[in-house]
């Protein structure tokens, strides 16, 4: 694929930055809930609603957009921009899905230094804070059952190794992450490691 | 400099946080609780809980959320441009290496590898937050009597919810209301 090609869903359209920036923005503003809520709504504006990108095309990239570090619906903005626009479409989608909740998170940690040390927003968040640790707990229980599932024994050779040296020796997370990513590259590159 | 260290430290959580974003919040915890002592790993829950109920991606919030309260405004842009720095980069190299060859080679490799080590740390990270929601302190206190049973009982509820698949909102406006009770209730017993 051309720089060309890539820039000619901008060029064919009136005003394609603004409408990108304003579209991927509305999304960001008011979906709670994270990738699987904002990806699919992306996909409708982008293919459904403005037939800037095929359907086929935009599920392989939301996909890379997945399997990729960071923060998936960050990622499938940058990737759909960019494969709308070059780089200045990936830019403008990407200002457009963390502005958002940098204003409004900015706006709530002023407040929060002031609401926290009322007492009785304490209590409030000290229930909150068992709810979001049951999520947490939730989401390690799934992802060790679906590994589990799999019987694999690199992937839960792993598992049971960076648990031990993080919980135990409080070995630091970092050089974990790359030790297990080297393992990866020498061992894990199989297609049945891949899901 | 305070700007860049917040910068460079989110730069590493976005490279390494596989999975979404629960994957980035051990990353994170590391980060400002255990290395730079930023914040209190209670703190730390506050900003992982708020995230949960605010808009726009869980890891962003948290990142934007800490970024804030560690340096104000800039610290919450650095944080966050920070974080997305890794993706945009990588996203535009994987994006091209798909365009040409249709696969994304043997960064899959390296990605297999990631993706059980965020488990056992989301595993570890969890761990650490059930120990603070029911002994209100950082690590396993020496007397376990000191459990805290208002912390018990709305845990307990709501792991029963989550895994009957309440929604986050209901949830955690569940849990609000259910410790203001509990709260005001403790308190008056004593």
């Amino acid at each position: 694929m051309s720089n060309e090609e890539m820039k000619s869903v901008a060029a064919a359209c009136p005003n394609f930055y603004w409408k990108l920036f304003q579209s991927t923005f509305l999304i960001s503003a008011f979906t709670v809930g994270g990738g699987f809520v904002i990806i699919p709504l992306l996909r409708a504006k982008y293919v459904d609603e403005y037939g800037w990108l095929n359907d086929k095309e935009t599920l392989n990239l939301v996909s890379i957009a997945q399997s990729m570090p960071g923060v998936v619906a960050v990622n499938a903005s940058i990737i759909l921009g960019y494969r709308m626009a070059g780089i200045p479409g990936a830019l403008t989608a990407l200002a457009a899905t963390i502005l958002p909740p940098l204003i409004t998170l900015s706006a709530i940690s002023c407040a929060y230094d002031w609401f926290a040390s009322n007492p009785y927003v304490r209590y409030a968040l000290k229930g909150m804070q068992c709810g979001a640790t049951a999520l947490i707990v939730n989401v390690a229980i799934d992802l060790l059952q679906k590994q589990w599932w799999k019987k694999l024994i690199w992937p839960l050779a792993i598992i049971a190794g960076t648990f031990v040296a993080n919980f135990f020796f409080g070995i630091n997370i970092m050089l974990l992450v790359v030790i297990d990513g080297i393992l990866g590259l020498m061992f894990l590159r199989g297609a049945e490691y891949g899901k | 400099m305070i700007y860049l260290t917040l910068f460079w430290e989110f730069a590493k959580v976005g490279i390494f946080c596989v999975g979404g974003g629960y994957a980035s919040m051990p990353l994170i915890q590391a980060a400002v609780v255990d290395s730079y002592h930023w914040m209190s790993l209670g703190e730390f829950v506050d900003i992982f809980t708020i995230s949960q109920m605010t808009p726009g991606p869980i890891g962003i919030n948290a990142a934007t959320f800490a970024g804030m309260k560690i340096a104000g405004i800039p610290g919450a842009v650095c944080a966050t441009v920070g974080f997305c720095t890794p993706s945009f980069i990588l996203g535009i190299v994987l994006a091209n290496l798909f365009f040409k060859y249709g696969d994304i080679g043997p960064i899959r490799g390296i990605l297999n590898g990631l993706r059980p080590a965020v488990v056992a740390l989301i595993a570890a990270a969890g761990i650490s937050f059930v120990v603070l929601a029911l002994w209100n302190t950082e690590t396993l206190p020496e007397d376990l009597t000191t459990i805290d049973p208002l912390g018990v009982i709305i845990l307990l509820a709501s792991i029963v919810a989550v895994r009957r698949k309440i929604g986050v909102i209901k949830l955690l406006a569940g849990t609000g209301i259910a410790g203001l009770v509990l709260g005001i209730i403790q308190q008056t017993m004593h």
